[in-house]
């Protein structure tokens, strides 16, 4: 069994957004219609989304730092919003797991939107139907397409490749190597959605350095007596490599 | 306007209505049916079909209002027929099959009753005549309570709004549409029946009282509740101290006017004793001294009403949604 999912790395994410714009970019251009904005140039602009890109401080100056924190639908394993939806609407490909709304079933009554605990879903105010995050199924199985770009097209447009995208059922791909090396976790994992798309969190590296790493007790300056002679009882490189 | 910050879900009118309504209109019926059960066994006069008969016209009435009030709800109410098809899953599909089979059954029994038309089904070893009217009588009784359960359930499933979690959330939509329904059959007796008003005004006290005490028990039990779902979580970071500087757009979105009310501090600390006092206090008293005059029974089921109304408003407002966590700061 399959499960296509999104694995985001947030010790890449710079914020800079180029993933919310692209994923609009392709989902308002395709056969099911545009992503509706209401006031786009006017001043109180608000649209229809499936991807944004949030900002968080994490802990107080100066002793703070920043996490960009992009939060799209999780193609949960167990998603809450689909045995709510009365009309069958929502469903849960068996095939690969993604989580799709039909949009010539939705009536609109936004009870799938009650049920999400991440609030992945929005309504597109035009044509009254609920949208969510496809994980660009029409880009990832179109054949005319060349292998590279059968991609989500947030994945494609992410200039540090903080976005990874594969199957986290198959143990072997770059998805769940990712989550299994790097500590990949899931979103608000008290309600049991399962979500698919993993997070990977800020990691800092840390290398321990002793001192005697950093002066050489047999350094050859030492013993060209340049450097004052380390005392006989002083431990050398010899007393652990001297064989 | 946005607001952001500790708000909690917008309730949506046409669900107020829908649920408002509804529940009156099977309260109505409740109390009609019980009364004939009653005179049945001769517990209480037997009372013209007229009586059963405009009475379940009433409860349809309302019961319609609330179908129409549901229409508003939707997107795309032309697909609503839809919206019976997932039964096996979904409360709310449940409920979509649910009221109009009430629906269709106290039509029944309202025709029954008007036309006079009432077969005999059986005639109990006792010498007891049942006679059709019961028979569609009972099933829309139980159809009535499943319909109270579909209701209720559509918020109770919900496992995150712990709010809605709950038993208390079926038994109150029960109690508080049963407590509307008798204290409107105990006006409509006074005014067409007025020796059985006394049945109906007992029996309305007693709901709303029931009511009153599960509706405080759920306001009890939620004060004491202590969200799941933090910040922490949500984002998947150990830190006491996070704080959101942008939720990534400015102009709002779906999320933050779905979830948000809007209203202020003061109007939900008003609403919450108003809707204690003029759902449940005030119609007590009023049924109490209600013998004496119908008007008063008017007066009760009206202002029972409005005061579910707000019940109702509280009720959605309270849902603190876990998806507000990432909509707290515009940036």
């Amino acid at each position: 069994m399959t499960q296509l999912a999104l694995v985001i790395d947030l010790n890449v994410c710079v914020g800079c957004h180029a993933c919310v714009t692209s994923c609009k970019e392709w989902n308002t251009s395709g056969s099911a219609g545009p992503l509706y904005d209401e006031n786009p140039y006017g001043a109180d602009p608000t649209g229809t989304f499936f991807n944004r890109v949030q900002t968080y401080e994490i802990g107080e100056f100066p002793n703070s730092e920043t996490l960009h924190f992009p939060k799209s639908c999780l193609h949960c394993e167990d998603p809450p919003c689909v045995p709510v939806c009365p009309t069958g609407a929502s469903y849960k490909r068996k095939e690969d797991g993604i989580v799709l709304v039909d949009y010539d079933k939705c009536i609109g009554c936004k009870y799938c939107t009650w049920a999400c605990p991440y609030g992945a879903r929005e309504i597109d105010e035009k044509q009254q139907v609920m949208k969510k995050c496809t994980l660009c199924v029409d880009r990832i199985y179109d054949m005319t397409m060349d292998e590279a770009d059968r991609k989500p097209s947030c994945v494609k447009a992410c200039p540090t490749s903080a976005r990874l995208f594969g199957d986290i059922h198959d143990p072997e791909s770059v998805v769940s190597k990712a989550i299994r090396e790097e500590g990949g976790y899931a979103l608000m994992p008290e309600w049991g959605t399962h979500p698919a798309n993993h997070y990977l969190p800020r990691r800092k590296t840390h290398i321990k350095i002793h001192q005697d790493e950093l002066e050489r007790a047999d350094n050859p300056l030492k013993v060209d007596r340049q450097l004052p002679k380390p005392g006989k009882g002083e431990s050398s490189m010899e007393d652990v490599s001297a064989w | 306007m946005f607001l952001p910050g500790k708000q909690t879900m917008k309730p949506a009118f046409s669900v107020i209505f829908l649920t408002t309504l509804i529940g009156a209109g099977q309260g109505l019926f409740l109390a009609l049916f019980t009364h004939q059960s009653y005179a049945l066994f001769g517990l209480l006069p037997m009372q013209s079909d007229a009586f059963y008969g405009y009475g379940s016209v009433l409860v349809l009435l309302l019961l319609a209002g609330g179908l129409i009030a549901s229409f508003f709800h939707l997107g795309r109410p032309e697909r609503a027929w839809r919206s019976a098809t997932q039964w096996r899953t979904s409360w709310l599909s449940r409920e979509v099959i649910a009221l109009p089979a009430f629906m269709g059954m106290a039509l029944l029994y309202a025709g029954l009753h008007l036309t006079g038309i009432r077969p005999e089904v059986v005639t109990l070893p006792s010498g007891l005549l049942i006679d059709l009217s019961m028979v569609i009588g009972v099933i829309a009784t139980l159809l009535a309570f499943v319909l109270f359960i579909c209701t209720g359930m559509i918020y109770a499933c919900l496992r995150f709004l712990r709010e809605w979690h709950t038993p208390l959330t079926v038994i109150n939509y029960t109690l508080m549409g049963g407590a509307s329904g008798f204290t409107l059959a105990a006006f409509y007796a006074a005014m067409t029946a007025p020796t059985e008003a006394g049945f109906f005004v007992g029996w309305a006290l007693i709901i709303t009282l029931l009511a009153f005490v599960g509706r405080f028990a759920s306001l009890v039990r939620n004060a004491r509740l202590k969200p799941k779902s933090t910040i922490q979580t949500a984002i998947g970071v150990k830190h006491p101290r996070i704080t959101q500087r942008s939720m990534g757009f400015m102009g709002g979105s779906f999320n933050t006017r779905e979830f948000f009310h809007g209203k202020s501090p003061a109007f939900l600390r008003t609403i919450k004793p108003t809707f204690l006092l003029l759902a449940f206090v005030v119609p007590m008293a009023l049924l109490a001294l209600g013998l004496l005059t119908p008007v008063l029974l008017a007066i009760a089921f009206i202002l029972q009403y409005i005061g579910l109304l707000a019940e109702r408003w509280f009720f959605f407002a309270q849902a603190n949604h876990p998806q507000n966590l990432y909509y707290q700061t515009i940036g």
